[in-house]
């Protein structure tokens, strides 16, 4: 099933939608990998962090300096960027062992405050001299001198449809790699720190390294949905990672379902498709934070799991009341009996 | 075997084990006391999560007190809580098999340890269900089994009964009457129920206000006037 609808994400979607909409899937493909590490320390661990936007400001901004700096295959570039990432990651995971709720989730936005406001005075390097790499006109949307090339994709995937094709699979793997740490033996460590730690502890496990584990493997995955965003979009601009879309994540990511991988992509869809469209209908984008409100307030009221665990679960309770309702109204006892 | 030397925990102005001095020999040994009498302190200081003023606890010869509270699991250490904590994410089997993978014994045993473990406790329900969906009683039974998995040298049972109906205690104290004889450790069991206590541990010791007051066999330490006294909180005779 699972195959089959990668199968249809990677040759449909290309077919069906113009490049302008496929970039968008892209985008999604990335911020779902993004949402992914979210979903890893909340709803496996128990850690709130809001600093995973500037994590991935950061993954942009080392994938961007190698890709320009180097000749290395595009693959290289993005494992590089994920370990480099995994370190930042780790550093920006330290509180988090002292620190617990609330008070992490205020240390980690501070964090990524900091970050904002150095990525804004070194701004991101387009081909450049240096280390900041980053050069007045080159690169831009307006493309002011045109002397620095945008951020080269894989030579695979120049075409927008074989880069949607590359970062999906990217995307697949990521998802494949958590699921694997999940299912084993850190995944059930982390899930006896989610529960209680001093129980965790007696049952032999190490949670601060448990616990820095997990930050690491979030800011890896990050690391990498940063150098494919560097791809995606081609520049990258340091207003395109401000502080409060961390919070804007928090908010996705539990609509679409902490304790679920898939919720990540359903995160990753809010937060960069549903914009889209409301812009191609016409309807102002700001109203989203509303929405995202509302739309929290009715996932935490009514279903703690998500929008992942509810939309399935309330479409068959509708499916089933149809049925009945069908079964009634043409006289059919047997049906009605069966069904619970 | 334990041997507990002069241990004193303070908590600010508060003392909860004050001075306390007591060996316990092997099998099933019971600690009672009042609540507040500091029987949670001394599981929790012997877990590693209160570190003790002064004092040493000392088993089979090894130091215990010397060891990271998280590496005390692998020398073998075990404990259930007062409010049950088994993982509600994992499955029965896994709930059972991330203590073994966690206190370092080997992979090779590891599937025919831990279906011992869930046979022992007489949990009959597929290994696969999630624990979420099971009932008090099933979750303190799968406490145990986590507890008793891989034959851990010392076993720290927290009120295991608390909040469990009658019939289901008696099932509970056949399986805490067997684990000495399956796992060979030493076991002790913190509980207010004294029929519980009477008829798992052969000795017992009593705490009140952090001070050992007691211990010997179980049948006269639970007739002794200053057990009586403490609990009951009968008038001064002296």
């Amino acid at each position: 099933m699972i195959t089959a609808l990668l199968l249809l994400v990677l040759f449909g979607l290309p077919v069906l939608f113009s490049n302008f909409w496929v970039q968008v899937c892209t985008l999604v493909a990335v911020y779902s990998i993004v949402a992914l590490g979210l979903n890893l320390l909340m709803g496996r661990v128990g850690l709130v962090s809001l600093g995973q936007i500037a994590v991935l400001a950061l993954a942009a901004w080392v994938g961007a300096r190698l890709l320009f700096a180097t000749g290395l295959p595009f693959p290289v570039v993005l494992i590089m960027t994920g370990l480099v990432t995994m370190v930042l990651g780790t550093i920006i995971g330290l509180p988090a062992l002292r620190l617990s709720g609330l008070y992490l989730a205020l240390v980690t936005l501070m964090l990524a405050g900091a970050i904002t406001v150095v990525l804004a005075s070194t701004d991101f390097p387009n081909g450049g001299e240096g280390f900041l790499g980053h050069q007045e006109g080159g690169t831009g949307a307006t493309a002011g001198s045109g002397q620095a090339e945008p951020i080269r994709r894989p030579a695979i995937a120049e075409t927008p449809d074989g880069y949607f094709r590359y970062t999906v699979i990217a995307t697949a793997l990521m998802f494949l790699l958590v699921l694997a740490h999940i299912r084993g033996k850190p995944g059930r460590a982390w899930a006896a720190i989610h529960q209680s730690e001093p129980a965790a502890l007696a049952a032999g496990v190490n949670v601060t390294l448990y616990k820095l584990w997990a930050f690491a493997l979030a800011a890896f995955i990050t690391g990498v949905a940063g150098g494919l965003l560097g791809g995606a979009v081609g520049v990258l601009f340091n207003f395109q990672f401000p502080t409060e879309e961390s919070i804007v994540l928090l908010a996705v990511v539990l609509m679409g379902g902490i304790y679920s991988l898939w919720g990540a992509i359903i995160a990753g869809a809010f937060m960069q498709l549903l914009p889209e469209l409301l812009n191609d209908w016409g309807v102002a984008a700001d109203l989203l934070t509303i929405l995202f409100g509302v739309g929290i307030l009715q996932v935490l009221l009514t279903a703690p799991a998500g929008l992942v665990d509810q939309v399935p679960r309330d479409m068959g309770r509708l499916g089933r009341l149809i049925w009945r309702l069908a079964g009634r109204a043409f006289k059919r006892p047997a049906d009605t009996a069966r069904s619970p | 075997m334990i041997e507990v030397e002069n241990l004193e925990v303070r908590f600010g102005g508060v003392t909860p084990i004050d001075d306390m001095t007591t060996t316990f020999p092997g099998g099933t040994c019971g600690l009672i006391g009042p609540n507040g009498a500091g029987k949670t302190t001394f599981f929790n200081v012997l877990s590693g999560f209160v570190k003790p003023v002064a004092g040493s606890v000392r088993c089979n010869g090894d130091d215990l007190l010397k060891m990271a509270d998280f590496r005390r699991a692998r020398w073998g250490l075990r404990r259930t809580f007062q409010t049950e904590q088994a993982i509600e994410e994992l499955s029965v089997y896994n709930n059972v098999a991330m203590v073994h993978e966690h206190s370092g014994l080997s992979r090779a045993s590891r599937e025919e340890d831990v279906l011992g473990a869930i046979k022992f406790v007489g949990l009959g329900m597929d290994p696969g269900t999630k624990v979420g969906t099971l009932g008090a009683r099933d979750r303190r039974l799968i406490e145990v089994a986590r507890a008793v998995v891989g034959k851990p040298r010392l076993l720290l049972l927290d009120e295991p009964a608390a909040g469990l109906p009658e019939e289901e205690t008696e099932h509970l104290a056949g399986v805490i009457k067997r684990i000495p004889e399956q796992i060979g450790g030493l076991v002790i069991l913190v509980d207010h129920d004294m029929s519980l206590v009477s008829a798992c541990c052969e000795v017992t010791a009593v705490l009140d206000f952090g001070k050992l007051i007691a211990s010997g066999p179980t049948a006269e330490v639970l007739r002794d006037e200053n057990v009586i006294r403490a609990y009951l909180g009968t008038e001064e005779k002296l």
